[in-house]
């Protein structure tokens, strides 16, 4: 029997899901037009779009959030109304939530029978989803302890207990949303093996996603969402991340950034033997030293935790550390009274923090108070005692044309923009300064691709204007992409450093677990 | 200075009835926040079924249907309250200092009204009252010593709300614990989101958790007036629902540790109505105003946190909004 005897079997099967014409408006926003799909039983079917595509939407209905304005879902060939998350369940979909659904001081045990407990009486339901627990992994090889505390697990073992759960109320369709955006590339894999067995078992996977490598890597075939509309629906085999990128932002993208080789300068960020003690008391950093110069951009790689962050906290101003820190020449202070955001500033470190809803931005407040933080002194932006609000906005305008912020409005609460949109505002406060050094921590999570693209150009055009930049980042490619140099970080020590035109992803990965120097 | 005279034997008496009052509230408030519904409204609750039990068995001569009609009058209190913070998704504090205010006012005004008494009911005798009740072989036992007094003065002789207050503690720990009504309600105070996705309605089981805690609050409150009491006063609980609070904090939300937080509190307010025995004990003579103040000041202590980390349940004070 040969492949395509396989493929066309499979189509004239029932599809596992199709929907007909699905159409969900909030107020005037068309969140999904007449979106019809077939997903064929058995297969991994990719769903890929950019943040605010109408991806999240369309499965929101399936799971019964969101009843649809118009259309039919049919599950196994017959339709069905699907009016809330228990006749989802009912149905045979099972999903996984981006933000996990878990009660993170119940066990594993509790959490997997909450909702699907067989009686009144918890004693007999435990036991059952014990043993079942027990036949789950040894068909699907996904062990975890059934006695542990949701909350002392891992991001990854916490993933496992929602597909469990959904496995458990005997789910035949399982729909993943974003489900690598919290885990590391370890156990991005691990999970992908797992879905790979799942899809043998002859389960139905559906992955939203945004990253195009885990949907070349993964899937059978793959539906393109962009704003609202199904623009594709192609064999993955027979398409490329080049069109489906295309497919997707409606215009060309570059997957390469587009540089220059660097032409390294003098020494701007000079570090020798910085230790990093967390408020547990652990070790972060264990005596590293590193060297940025004027012209080029270093990056760190490294599974998330490695000390990495606690690095660019106390280049910050906002962690405490010690050794030696030398920016321009001038000597930092890590633990005394100048070693704050404010000095740093002043020494003209400029820092894109890692997480930015947090540490970046104030969601609640309005763009143009965001792009005052931290240089709200400015005298440009104050007229005598007071603030100079006008000022801020005019300014704010103007950074927003300039970084492409979407939509253009100043007035607008930092939460109400998209990731891509919340970075471009902390990246025009940043780079406008014109830093001597600038710090990156993970400039693309949770940014979809075009605006990854523009937020790469700008790095790129500061380093060119012979500016240094310390790269941190957990996503391999983009370290690859964007640094001239390659620092890798294992368990508060820096594993080497390697020119990144003279290394690749084996070699770096092989650091990154530790292995090697 | 000699502390065991601290434990006496008709103070301890006296405890177990004042923590009675207490100790419900507190595990009506624990049912109410496990489901995440923060509920200051205790002290309202109770005043209302403080004085609707005492009107009615004043007014029909049965203590029975007395109690009935102050379970009733907190149940409609607590349906206002969950109308507003889970209907409505308002303010739980809010809602809450409303109760109080509301109770404070109205039963006042309806006293006046139905009883013309300053306030008040009449006071309450003969079948209007809970009585105690004189356990099986108390009399008997009495003669043995150590555990015949113990057994008679200090088990024995307390009206039925007081045992069913007591059962209530493993009562509570059981339905919490061991049933799937329990695992629901303490999974909607820490996550509403897993329960919602489970396909369980969170407003179903808030709901359920607001009126547990109102049929205890009516307990507690009709114990004041027809067992503790006899007739209601103007503002009776004098704060039982906020000591009730305080207690519910002190233990971290689990039913045996309110047990103990309350036993305490209901001491203090026990010692503090025999200066006799504190002076005896201590060799000076105490404030009687500072010994009355006691529970109160321990209550802001426990409120201010110092008894330690109490975590409460996660999602609590916050109306459950679903995302998408």
């Amino acid at each position: 029997m040969t492949a395509s005897d396989t493929l066309g079997r499979q189509e004239t099967a029932a599809p596992a899901i199709e929907l007909k014409g699905i159409s969900k408006a909030f107020g005037p926003v068309q969140a999904n037009k007449d979106i019809s799909i077939r997903v064929q039983p058995g297969t991994i079917h990719g769903i890929i779009g950019e943040n605010g595509a109408g991806k999240s939407t369309l499965m929101s209905i399936l799971y019964g959030f969101y009843k649809a304005d118009a259309g039919e879902i049919f599950i196994a060939g017959r339709k069905t109304d699907i009016p809330d998350s228990q006749a989802a369940i009912a149905a045979g979909i099972g999903m996984v939530f981006q933000h996990f659904k878990l009660v993170e001081n119940f066990t594993v045990l509790e959490n997997i029978i909450l909702g699907a407990e067989d009686g009144g009486l918890l004693k007999p339901s435990l036991s059952k989803a014990r043993k079942t627990l027990v036949e789950l992994e040894q068909e699907y090889g996904l062990n975890v302890d059934p006695d542990a505390v949701i909350q002392d697990l891992g991001v990854g073992m916490q993933q496992r207990v929602e597909i469990l759960k959904a496995l458990y109320r005997q789910a035949d369709i399982l729909i993943l949303d974003e489900p690598t955006g919290v885990l590391t590339p370890a156990e991005a894999d691990q999970l992908f093996r797992i879905l790979g067995r799942l899809r043998e078992e002859g389960k139905t996977i559906i992955l939203i996603t945004h990253k195009l490598r885990e949907i070349m890597e993964t899937t059978d075939t793959v539906s393109v969402m962009r704003r609202g509309e199904m623009t594709a629906t192609v064999k993955t085999a027979e398409t490329s991340p080049a069109e489906l990128a295309e497919l997707m932002v409606g215009r060309k993208v570059l997957l390469r950034v587009d540089k220059k080789p660097a032409t390294p300068g003098e020494v701007v960020l000079d570090i020798k033997g910085l230790r990093v003690i967390d408020e547990q008391g652990v070790e972060r950093v264990k005596g590293i030293d590193l060297q940025v110069r004027a012209g080029e951009i270093v990056g760190i790689a490294g599974v998330a935790g490695n000390g990495q962050s606690e690095l660019l906290e106390v280049l910050g101003g906002y962690a405490v550390g010690t050794g030696d820190i030398v920016v321009s020449g001038q000597p930092l202070d890590l633990s005394g009274k100048h070693s704050d955001g404010q000095s740093r500033r002043r020494s003209g470190i400029a820092h894109v923090p890692e997480d930015r809803q947090r540490e970046g931005l104030i969601m609640d407040y309005h763009a143009w108070e965001n792009t005052a933080f931290g240089y709200h002194r400015d005298p440009a932006y104050s007229k005598g005692l007071l603030m100079d609000n006008a000022a801020i906005r005019r300014d704010t305008v103007g950074k927003m044309e300039r970084f492409d912020v979407r939509p253009p409005d100043p007035n607008l609460a930092a939460k109400n923009f998209s990731g891509g949109n919340q970075q471009k505002i902390v990246l025009a406060r940043e780079i406008e300064r014109n830093p001597d050094l600038l710090l990156v921590g993970q400039p693309t999570r949770g940014v979809d691709i075009g605006a990854i693209e523009f937020i790469h150009q700008q790095i790129v055009a500061l380093r060119d204007q012979g500016k240094a930049i310390l790269l941190v980042s957990v996503e391999l490619e983009e370290i690859l992409a964007l640094s001239d140099r390659v620092a890798v970080m294992f368990d508060g020590h820096i594993m080497g450093t390697r020119l990144s035109a003279e290394t690749d992803e084996k070699e770096l990965g092989l650091l990154m677990a530790g292995v090697g120097a | 200075m000699d502390f065991l005279a601290l434990i006496d034997l008709s103070v301890l008496d006296s405890t177990v009835r004042l923590a009675t009052p207490l100790l419900l509230a507190c595990l009506a408030g624990l049912f109410s926040e496990r489901a995440g519904i923060f509920d200051i409204g205790l002290e309202g609750k109770m005043l209302a079924a403080a004085f609707f039990s005492a009107a009615v068995a004043a007014i029909t001569g049965s203590v029975w249907l007395g109690l009935l009609a102050g379970i009733a009058a907190s149940l409609a209190l607590s349906g206002l309250h969950g109308l507003a913070s889970i209907t409505f998704r308002g303010n739980q504090l809010i809602s809450g200092v409303a109760i109080n205010f509301l109770a404070a006012g109205l039963t006042v005004l309806i006293a006046q009204d139905w009883f013309s008494q300053g306030g008040r009911t009449p006071s309450l005798f003969g079948g209007g009252r809970f009585e105690g009740i004189t356990l099986p072989f108390a009399e008997t036992l009495r003669a043995v010593p150590f555990f015949g007094p113990l057994y008679y003065e200090l088990i024995s002789g307390h009206s039925i709300l007081v045992y069913v207050a007591f059962a209530m503690v493993p009562g509570t720990w059981w339905i919490l614990f061991r049933t799937r009504f329990g695992l629901r309600l303490r999974a909607v105070g820490e996550n509403p989101a897993a329960v919602d996705t489970a396909g369980v309605s969170v407003v179903g089981l808030r709901f359920a958790a607001v009126g547990i805690c109102g049929i205890l609050c009516g307990i507690a409150g009709a114990y004041l007036a027809t067992g503790l009491q006899a007739g209601f006063v103007k503002d009776m609980t004098a704060g039982r629902g906020f000591i009730a609070l305080a207690a519910l904090i002190f233990a971290k939300w689990r039913p045996w540790h309110a047990l103990w937080a309350t036993l305490l509190f209901g001491y203090l307010q026990a010692i503090a109505l025999r200066p006799d025995i504190i002076e005896g004990a201590l060799g000076f003579q105490v404030q009687v105003q500072l010994l009355d103040a006691l529970p109160y000041i321990l209550t802001v202590v426990i409120l201010a946190g110092f008894v330690g980390k109490a975590i409460p349940p996660r999602a609590g004070g916050a109306p459950y909004v679903k995302e998408r």
